[in-house]
């Protein structure tokens, strides 16, 4: 007898969307599915649809983050409901109030998801297991752990360049020991069926054992990785780790690892270029690739609104049955 | 009698209310009947939009019938349903495509059945939401009893009395069939279907020469 799955309900239904880990590939593929159906949303002269009208999200990002915060907000709306925006840093965590006692406030304002980003690991678990059983709550970035629908967003900008997942090879470069996007990233290839995952980066930002653990192949060289690869992606270098003595230089970094046009020779000829954002040009990669027809950045951030919107839905989707249910009982 | 795929539990109880000759006999008036109404307002370049999934299987017939050089447009209206709050997610989502702009344009929109009404007020939102159409005209290839909104077609291939949970559904895309679902216990089954009648009976009957619209309770 295993323990209550944190993120479905008894029909097996998304309630929370925390993790990667653990989903089906079903599951998965509805969410791309269902993303492909809103990515439409954005061609109507009135860029809004009625679904979640009377629903009530707060987005409580205790760490900075324009992008992340912009797409949800804005996915949000596009759904119809209405978006609280609390900016933790300055408000009453800072004043001593708990984050059980925050969450307890915005509960009894009736709000129906909690978009959560949070510097520490597994903190939207916390919420979830504490949070009413009538609200969702969607992971928006827990530390190093997980950043699930940023991992769903490129397995859906893939999709759409590459519709077989089966026959993917598809390398993930930079600072995966400190990465949850690439966590996130290797988990969802894995469900999907991708055959190769290969991690590039230097042996200080590699997680020991990353190949028994992760399944994935490692390399140390660039271009010895993304040979015939489909999809590269590169993840940002936080200043901060050039600080700490993991990396030498941005400089020596680039020398090493920086994608350029010459080092893409290599991967398949119709191989997409991808990056989280925000990119550090001259460090991950030149403008020239930045720029170049085989990048597909933009695309990511406009997709990212699709996934959010299918994940919002989904999950509120299932309290609607929820409550319908209880009703009828 | 070939067995007809239902998406039931219990398909034992689904029939074959048209069939594929009947159907095309169906859209040949239909096409006439759009003819005239277009001549009659004047329109010489309707906008056609067929509503996932049955609507647009109906809509590529009339569109050829028509000889409408326009690309026809898709419409799902998941994402302005009613019953959201209720159910939830409506499980199979499409994308909605319509190839050129709505503003100004004389629209056909078509669906398969017409019972509620709900669906075509979710439909006339979405279009709203992609601008302002100069008119909106309603085709569909059955009207059913059951409305709950003021909504009507302007054209409608048949017509036909059913009870509130006697079903009617097309199967297609190829061949495109109406399957009728009678649920186990309703004495008045027969009787109710019997009341059928195409609406422009006037009208020959079927090229085949099957006119005996009503079901048999198997």
């Amino acid at each position: 007898m295993s323990a209550p799955h944190p993120q479905l309900d008894a029909q097996g239904n998304l309630k929370h969307f925390l993790t990667i880990d653990g989903l089906s590939r079903e599951l998965l593929v509805e969410i791309l599915d269902r993303a492909e159906g809103f990515l439409g949303v954005a061609q109507q002269a009135v860029k809004k649809v009625p679904l979640c009208r009377g629903k009530v999200i707060a987005n409580l990002f205790f760490e900075n983050s324009t992008r992340t915060r912009t797409t949800f907000e804005l996915a949000a709306k596009r759904l119809s409901a209405d978006v609280l925006n609390l900016n933790i840093s300055t408000s009453a965590t800072a004043k001593g109030e708990t984050l059980l006692d925050t969450l307890r406030n915005l509960e009894a304002m009736h709000v129906d998801m909690f978009v959560v980003r949070h510097a520490t690991s597994g903190a939207a678990h916390f919420i979830a297991a504490h949070a009413n059983p009538h609200v969702s709550i969607i992971n928006a970035g827990d530390g190093r752990h997980s950043h699930p629908t940023q991992g769903m967003l490129d397995m859906f900008t893939i999709r759409r360049h590459k519709p077989d997942f089966t026959r993917l090879r598809v390398a993930i470069v930079g600072d995966i020991l400190h990465s949850r996007v690439a966590r996130s990233q290797i988990l969802a290839l894995t469900t999907l069926g991708v055959p190769e995952i290969r991690v590039i980066a230097p042996r200080t930002l590699l997680p020991s054992h990353v190949e028994d653990a992760f399944g994935v192949r490692a390399f140390h060289d660039l271009r010895e990785g993304i040979r015939d690869v489909d999809v590269v992606i590169m993840l940002r270098i936080q200043r901060e780790r050039m600080n700490s003595a993991l990396l030498p230089s941005e400089h020596e970094y680039f020398y090493l690892f920086g994608l350029t046009e010459k080092r893409l020779s290599v991967a398949c000829p119709d191989a997409i270029v991808m990056h989280p954002g925000p990119i550090n040009r001259g460090v991950e990669m030149d403008s020239q690739v930045a720029d170049g027809s085989r990048s597909v950045i933009l695309e990511q951030v406009s997709n990212g609104i699709a996934i959010r919107m299918a994940v919002m839905s989904m999950c509120l989707g299932t309290q609607n049955l929820n409550s319908q249910r209880e009703y009828t009982a | 009698m070939s067995n007809p795929e239902i998406n039931s539990p219990d398909a034992s109880h689904a029939v074959i209310w048209k069939d594929a000759a009947e159907i095309d006999a169906v859209f040949v008036r239909m096409v006439e009947e759009l003819t005239r109404r277009l001549a009659q307002q004047g329109i010489a370049d309707p906008l056609m939009i067929g509503i996932h999934t049955g609507g647009v299987w109906v809509a590529e017939r009339l569109h050829r019938g028509l000889g409408l050089t326009e690309p026809l447009g898709h419409l799902d209206i998941s994402f302005y349903r009613d019953d959201f709050t209720r159910i939830g997610l409506h499980p199979q989502v499409r994308p909605s495509h319509l190839p050129v702009g709505v503003d100004d344009r004389h629209l056909i929109l078509v669906d398969d059945v017409i019972q509620s009404g709900r669906t075509i007020r979710a439909a006339l939102n979405v279009l709203f939401d992609y601008g302002r159409p100069a008119s909106v005209m309603l085709a569909t290839l059955v009207e059913r009893s059951g409305r709950e909104l003021p909504i009507t077609p302007d054209v409608a291939g048949l017509q036909v009395q059913l009870e509130p949970a006697e079903q009617i559904k097309l199967a297609g895309p190829v061949p495109l069939r109406l399957l009728g679902q009678i649920p186990k216990k309703t004495p008045k089954t027969t009787a109710t279907l019997s009341e059928t009648r195409d609406v422009l009976s006037l009208l020959p009957t079927a090229p085949d020469g099957t006119s005996d619209t009503s079901l048999t309770s198997p």
